[in-house]
C-alpha cells in the first residue's frame, strides 16, 4: 500500500491533509463569529465586512496569493512584525499554505454557517434568555447546537476547498517538494515533466477519494445533526 | 410581590401608554389583539425596550429610562411562558426542564423537578422529544421549564390561544393549581373572557394602547362600557357564588348576594366557592315579579345605570345584592318599562355558566 505512491507523492498528500486540517480548524471560530455578526448584528461597515469576506471568491486566486505575499512576506509590514514578535514565518512555508487555504475557503464556510444561523428562530434565543441564560450561554447552549448541521457543512466545504487550493498557494508559498508542495501543486509539477503522467493520475485518484470521503462523511454527520435539532 | 408598570412606546402608528400596578395573584392583561398587551408583557420581560418609563418589581427597578437602567432579561428572573411553547428542539423534555433549572439561583427553596413534573402531569413524557408532544403537552412542559428557573413572577402570553377547546380544558386546571398552590404572582395576557373570568384576581383592560379599566374581574366585567369592548356575545358580568345544595332532580342551588340560582348539576361540593358568568344577552328585565314563566332564576335588583350604544339596544346595569349585573335590552323596552337609575326591577336569567373552580376549597 505504502509503495503504491512514491515518497514525493506521499509527502504532497500528507502536506495537503495537514494544511487542510489546520486551515479548517483555525478558520472555523472566525467563520462562526463573522457569520453570527453578519446574520444577527447590525453595525456600521457590515456591508464592507461582507464584501471583504467574499472577495477571495471573486478575485483570481493568483491575485489573492500576490496580495498575501505583499502583506505577509518576510519584508512586508505584517510579515516582518509576525516574525519579530512570534517568530512566525508564513511566506514559502507550509504555515503560509494554511493561511492561503483558510482565506480561500473562508467565504464558503461563512455562507454555509450564516444560512444556518439565519434559520435559527430568534424566539428560542429569547426564551433561553428569559430562563436566565446570558447572551454567551444562549449562544453556546441554544444557537450553537442548532447551527451544528450548518457548521459541519461549512467545515467540510472549507476542508475540500483547502485540499484543492492551488493558485493562491503556489503564488504565496511556491511549490517546494517536501516543504510547500501540496497535492494540486504536485499534480501540476508532474504534468510539467515528460513521463510524469502516471504519478499525476495516482494523485488524481487520491484527490477523488478524499473528496468523496469528505462529502459522504459530511452528509452523514449533517443528517444526524439535522435530525437532532428538528425535535424528533 | 407587586409589579409596577409605567411605560410609553410607539410602534408605527400604534402608541402604547400604560400605567398599572399588580397586587399579586393572577393579574390579567385583557384586550383585543392590537391593544398593546404583548408590547407590555415583552417590556416587563426585558425583550423590548420601551422608549420611556419605569418598571419595578417590588423594590427592584427593572427599567427606568430616566436613570438609563435596563436589566437584561436573563437577570430579571421572570419566567415567561409564550403562546408557542418555544421548547428547545435539540433537547428532550427532561433537557428542557433542566435548562430552566440550570440558571436558577442556588440555595433557594422551591419545587424540584419531580414535584413540578408531577404537578403538571408530564412525568411520563420526560424522555420524549418536543416534536413528539401535543400542543397541550408542549405548553405544560414550557410552564414547568419556566417554574424550575425559580422566577419571582410568571409571565404568560396567551398560553392557551393556540390550543383547541379540549386542550384548553386540559391545561386550565394546572393553571388554577399554580395559582392556588404556588402563590407565584402571574401576569396573564389574554383576550378570552372565559379564561380571565376563571383565572384572574385583577384585570387590567387595554384598548388601543391605553389602560381603560383596572379592577377585579367582577368589577371590570360588570361595567356597561365593556359591552362595546367585548361585543354582545361575550359581554356579561362575573359574580362570586357559593354552592348550597345538590337537589335530587339534578339541579345545583347556588347562592349569590342577591338570591339563589339553580344550575344543571355542577361538579363542586356544598359550600365550595366559585364564580359564575351571566351574559348580558341572557338577562330579561321585568318591573313586576314575573309569574307563569318557565325561567327558574329571577333576581330582584335596582337599576344603577343605563347606557345607550349605537343601534336599537341599551345596556342596563343592575345592583342585585352587592353584585352588579348587566342586561342588554332594546331601547323600546327600556322606554316601555320606564327604566331609570333607582328603579327597582327583576332580572330573569336565562342562562348561567360556571366560570371558575376554586380548587383550594375542594
Amino acid at each position: 500500500m505504502m509503495d503504491w505512491l512514491g515518497p514525493e507523492e506521499w509527502q504532497a498528500v500528507a502536506l495537503s491533509l495537514k494544511v487542510a486540517f489546520w486551515a479548517t480548524l483555525l478558520s472555523l471560530p472566525f467563520a462562526l463569529l463573522v457569520s453570527h455578526a453578519l446574520a444577527r448584528w447590525s453595525f456600521p461597515g457590515k456591508q464592507l465586512l461582507n464584501a471583504l469576506v467574499h472577495l477571495p471568491l471573486f478575485l483570481p486566486p493568483v491575485v489573492t496569493g500576490y496580495l498575501l505575499l505583499i502583506t505577509f512576506g518576510r519584508r512586508a509590514p505584517v510579515g516582518a512584525w509576525l516574525e519579530q514578535t512570534f517568530g512566525l514565518v508564513l511566506a514559502f512555508r507550509w504555515t503560509g499554505a494554511v493561511l492561503a487555504a483558510a482565506i480561500m475557503g473562508f467565504p464558503l464556510m461563512v455562507r454555509a454557517i450564516r444560512l444556518a444561523i439565519e434559520a435559527v428562530d430568534p424566539k428560542l434565543e429569547q426564551a433561553a434568555s428569559t430562563l436566565g441564560a446570558s447572551r454567551l450561554w444562549v449562544f453556546a447552549t441554544v444557537t450553537l447546537p442548532l447551527v451544528l448541521p450548518g457548521l459541519i457543512a461549512g467545515a467540510v466545504l472549507g476542508f475540500a476547498k483547502a485540499m484543492g487550493e492551488f493558485g493562491a498557494t503556489i503564488t504565496f508559498v511556491a511549490n517546494i517538494p517536501g516543504q510547500t508542495q501540496t497535492l494540486p501543486s504536485a499534480v501540476y509539477s508532474f504534468l510539467q515533466v515528460p513521463g510524469g503522467e502516471s504519478a499525476a493520475l495516482r494523485l488524481v485518484a487520491v484527490s477523488v477519494a478524499v473528496a468523496m470521503a469528505a462529502l459522504i462523511a459530511s452528509e452523514v454527520l449533517a443528517r444526524r445533526a439535522a435530525k437532532r435539532v428538528s425535535g424528533q | 410581590m407587586s409589579l409596577s408598570v409605567d411605560i410609553r412606546h410607539s410602534l408605527g402608528d400604534m402608541t402604547v401608554d400604560v400605567s398599572f400596578q399588580t397586587p399579586g395573584g393572577i393579574t390579567a392583561l385583557f384586550g383585543q389583539s392590537g391593544s398593546g398587551k404583548t408590547t407590555v408583557i415583552n417590556a416587563v420581560a426585558g425583550l423590548l425596550k420601551p422608549q420611556s418609563g419605569r418598571i419595578t418589581l417590588q423594590s427592584d427597578v427593572l427599567f427606568d429610562s430616566s436613570k438609563r437602567t435596563n436589566t437584561p432579561p436573563h437577570r430579571r428572573r421572570l419566567g415567561y411562558v409564550f403562546q408557542d411553547a418555544r421548547l428547545f428542539p435539540h433537547l428532550s423534555v427532561l433537557g428542557n426542564l433542566n435548562y430552566g433549572r440550570r440558571f436558577a439561583p442556588r440555595g433557594h427553596s422551591g419545587r424540584g423537578l419531580t414535584e413540578v413534573a408531577e404537578m403538571l402531569g408530564i412525568t411520563s413524557l420526560l424522555q420524549r422529544r418536543p416534536g413528539e408532544l401535543s400542543g397541550g403537552e408542549k405548553q405544560r412542559v414550557a410552564i414547568g421549564r419556566a417554574l424550575l428557573s425559580r422566577p419571582r413572577m410568571l409571565l404568560m402570553d396567551e398560553p392557551l390561544a393556540a390550543l383547541d377547546a379540549a386542550r384548553k380544558d386540559e391545561i386550565l386546571p394546572y393553571l388554577e393549581q399554580l395559582r392556588d398552590q404556588t402563590g407565584l404572582p402571574i401576569l396573564y395576557v389574554s383576550h378570552s373572557v372565559a379564561e380571565v373570568a376563571r383565572l384572574a384576581e385583577t384585570v387590567v383592560v387595554l384598548d388601543q394602547g391605553k389602560v381603560v379599566q383596572v379592577g377585579t374581574a367582577e368589577q371590570v366585567f360588570s361595567d356597561p362600557s365593556m359591552v362595546r369592548q367585548l361585543g354582545l356575545r361575550e359581554a356579561g358580568s362575573v359574580l362570586p357564588a357559593q354552592v348550597m345544595t345538590h337537589h335530587p332532580d339534578g339541579l345545583t342551588e347556588l347562592a349569590v348576594s342577591g338570591g339563589h340560582l339553580f344550575l344543571p348539576q355542577i361538579n363542586l361540593p356544598p359550600e365550595a366557592k366559585t364564580r359564575i358568568r351571566i351574559l348580558a344577552q341572557d338577562v330579561i328585565l321585568s318591573r313586576e315579579m314575573p309569574k307563569g314563566l318557565s325561567a327558574l332564576n329571577i333576581l330582584p335588583g335596582t337599576v344603577t345605570e343605563i347606557r345607550a350604544g349605537g343601534g336599537p339596544g341599551v345596556v342596563v346595569q343592575l345592583r342585585c345584592g352587592t353584585d352588579l349585573l348587566l342586561a342588554r335590552i332594546t331601547q323600546r323596552s327600556a322606554k316601555a318599562l320606564d327604566l331609570a337609575p333607582g328603579v327597582p326591577c327583576h332580572a330573569v336569567v336565562k342562562s348561567v355558566s360556571v366560570a371558575r373552580h376554586d380548587v383550594g376549597h375542594n
